[in-house]
């Protein structure tokens, strides 16, 4: 069968023949570069569409339907927009850290692309640490958006990235004390192991209550950690116009717009690998004809339609909740989620050491 | 002359004791027009807000002095663009009081209904906006689902769908509509089916709930010392609803509840403009059935001439009170004229309520305020 596995595979075996073996690796990372910096931009106008027509659909109207079949070319249109728009830097600008930021925030996107296992045994970098490199990644993007904030010299921006960093230094906690109950339930912080951990169940079914709570806080957690609705207090454009991007325009504007949904995407699929079994099948027990069917359909779509999924929920709370006001979202993360996530840790720990997961 | 620089304060520099001033305005997402608040932060604390209006000044009262009884009811339109039937019915009560003219039964009745459609409306799109400020954006589509029947409504039997200028003196400028209490009876139906879904997305939510209760608390003796009027009165216990207190065409013939609340916070006021709508929905449903047969409009002269005198007529806009206030030599143009508007009184509260919340209050407060620059700013 034609899988992404057997692919890379070919690849390799037929690099290894034609060239030495530095020459193959040299020419792999190649490949590997143009092939996420693809998978970005092709995720970057598939969410930003899909937003939009999940936004359409809630809120009783059609959405994008000019550019091209159901409007699917809308958001490349849109691109050739920004890209050919001016990218203003206001006089008063810190010019070097302004035009840094929206890269920096890119730039740890992207990172985070290199341990999420796509499909079986397809993935950029299996490091054993993979949790841990995600975690410690991840918090550096509020570096970008402090930056962004403060080299605009504008104090709508300076109000955004101040919310932006009390927000993402806190959720971050809850985010990271979920994450670590499937890497205690595991013993492995590598996701390869995390994965094939759950062949036999996802963690969320085999985990009891402990861990369908740790994946409501991690959704929770990620959603205040990619800034998004209910708890976009960083753009919150009602109050702050447009938060810490406020200055920006044409493609730098992009870049954040283009990291925040490539953000979206690695959170949910970091929380599809975690909880919901990665690419693994839907097994059930002892289903025997269940379970071989559900073997036909490639582990990408598995990946992929588990990972959409939640991505779904969260533009799902956006277009329903309010905002909540800072002191609100600080209280929620430091008197409910922390006590309840260091709490559930223990519980978990608890979980493990006897054995009581199935 | 103003001086440029005194008004828009210089952004770069803190304030004194390291405070942080932030024009929000005149463009900004959440003043709904070309308010411009000079806000005084510290940190995310509002220390002080000054409003800075005069960006859509257009002499409405002075344009009005130049205009005869008959033209001059179609600039008020302008004024509070969301209740401009309203306003024109004032206007129109006004000249009606100080001829003494009489206005046929029927006349009277359709724009009872035609009033309290665009209280509705006003209500409708209040909703949506006021959402929006709190950060959620469906619920405005689905309140222009239903703003949108009432203004189909506007459009067959008046011709405009914001800007009417239906009611002239003595009546109205044409019959109505052969399909409008068909189309009314068919908004009443969909209003009493969907209002609930929004409803449930705003009024059960509890993210709003925390956003707007205990927000902005404006006391009964503040909301009278400042002459609050319209829900934002009402919802701090006191009544104020003039179609109760001085009723004017039909309401005097119809049943309905004056909306108290006791709170005075944003929810209230919230809770206030909602159950107002249900008022509205029995208002109509009394009148749609009863117009009477008969003229629309009264005989009058050609050349309106008010009595020499001064002449005062207050209704009850989706905001408040509005009052006009015309002074008549015996021409055929007023000598002085002057608009109580419901929401300039309203915006001098927001510095008393909003002084010491955070930011996102101020929005819940201002929302909740229900403010139309063009009304505060003639």
């Amino acid at each position: 069968m034609l899988s992404l596995e057997s692919i890379t595979k070919t690849t390799q075996d037929w690099l290894l023949a034609k060239f030495t073996p530095t020459l193959a690796l040299t020419i792999e990372c190649v490949i590997v570069i143009l092939l996420a910096i693809t998978l970005f931009a092709v995720l970057g106008l598939v969410l930003v569409l899909l937003e939009r027509k999940v936004a359409a659909r809630i809120q009783i109207r059609l959405g994008p339907n000019r550019v091209g079949p159901g409007g699917i070319f809308q958001t490349a249109a849109d691109t050739l927009k920004l890209i050919m728009k001016e990218g203003l830097t206001p006089d008063t600008a810190d010019k070097f850290l302004f035009n840094l930021a929206p890269f920096i925030v890119m730039m740890v996107a992207m990172l985070l692309l290199a341990p999420i296992a796509f499909a079986k045994n397809f993935q950029i970098w299996d490091i054993n640490i993979g949790v841990l490199y995600i975690s410690a990644i991840s918090s550096l993007s509020v570096i970008g958006i402090l930056m962004a904030g403060w080299a605009s010299n504008n104090k709508y921006s300076l109000l955004g990235a101040m919310r932006s960093g009390a927000q993402i230094v806190s959720y971050e906690l809850s985010a990271g004390f979920a994450v670590l109950t499937i890497v205690v339930l595991t013993g492995s912080l590598q996701i390869s192991e995390i994965v094939a951990s759950q062949e036999n169940g996802w963690w969320l079914f085999k985990g009891h209550i402990p861990v369908v709570i740790a994946f409501v806080l991690y959704i929770i957690a990620v959603t205040a950690e990619t800034n998004r609705a209910p708890f976009d207090l960083a753009e919150a454009e009602s109050e702050l116009t447009a938060g810490f991007h406020t200055e920006y325009s044409g493609m730098k504007f992009a870049l954040f717009f283009l990291a925040e949904y490539i953000n979206i995407f690695i959170v949910c699929a970091i929380g599809a690998t975690l909880f919901l079994g990665g690419w693994m099948p839907l097994h059930f027990g002892h289903w025997e004809g269940f379970n071989h069917i559900m073997d036909y359909i490639p582990s990408s779509v598995w990946f992929m339609g588990k990972t959409f999924l939640l991505i779904f929920l969260i533009m799902w709370f956006r277009w329903t909740f309010p905002r909540l006001r800072v002191d609100q979202l600080l209280n929620l993360e430091w008197k409910y989620l922390l006590p309840i996530s260091l709490f559930n840790l223990l519980l978990v720990t608890v979980i493990a050491i006897m054995g009581w997961h199935f | 002359m103003y001086n440029q620089t005194e008004i828009i304060k210089d952004t770069t520099e803190l304030g004194p004791e390291g405070e942080l001033v932030v024009n929000m305005g005149p463009q900004h997402p959440a003043t709904h027009g070309v308010l411009h608040l000079v806000v005084t932060l510290n940190g995310e604390t509002i220390k002080k807000i000054e409003p800075h209006l005069g960006y859509i000044h257009r002499s409405i009262e002075k344009m009005c002095e130049s205009l005869t009884y008959r033209q001059f009811i179609y600039v008020t339109s302008r004024m509070d663009y969301l209740s401009s039937h309203i306003n024109n019915t004032a206007c129109a009560l006004l000249v009606e009081k100080g001829m003494q003219i009489e206005v046929p039964e029927r006349a009277k009745v359709v724009r009872t209904i035609l009033n309290e459609l665009t209280r509705i409306a006003s209500h409708e799109l209040w909703i949506g906006a006021m959402a929006m400020d709190l950060g959620a954006f469906t619920p405005f589509f689905y309140a222009f689902r239903e703003r949108e029947m009432i203004t189909e409504i506007m459009e067959d039997t008046c011709g405009a769908r914001l800007t009417m200028n239906y009611i002239v003196p003595s009546g109205l400028m044409y019959d109505i509509h052969p399909e409008f209490q068909t189309k009314v009876k068919a908004f009443i139906k969909q209003f009493k089916e969907k209002v609930t879904e929004y409803e449930d997305l705003v009024t059960g939510n509890i993210i709003f709930q925390s956003r707007t209760k205990g927000v902005g608390v404006l006391t009964p003796e503040d909301a009278i010392s400042y002459g609050c009027s319209g829900p934002v009165a009402r919802a701090s216990g006191v009544s104020c609803d003039m179609r109760k207190i001085a009723p004017y065409d039909a309401y005097d013939k119809v049943e309905f509840d004056e909306i108290i609340e006791t709170a005075g916070d944003s929810f209230a006021r919230y809770m206030v403009r909602v159950k107002e709508m249900n008022q509205s929905i029995r208002i109509i449903e009394q009148l749609i059935d009863n117009i009477p047969e008969g003229d629309f409009v009264g005989k009058t002269k050609n050349v309106l001439k008010l009595n020499k005198g001064e002449f005062y007529q207050r209704v009850e806009t989706a905001r408040g009170e509005l009052g006009v206030y015309v002074v008549s030599e015996g021409g055929t143009t007023p000598y002085r004229i002057k608009f109580r508007s419901p929401g300039f009184s309203n915006l001098s509260v927001l510095d008393h309520i909003a002084n010491g919340s955070k930011i996102g209050d101020l929005m819940a407060t201002m929302g909740t305020l229900d403010l139309v620059i063009p009304d505060i700013d003639r």
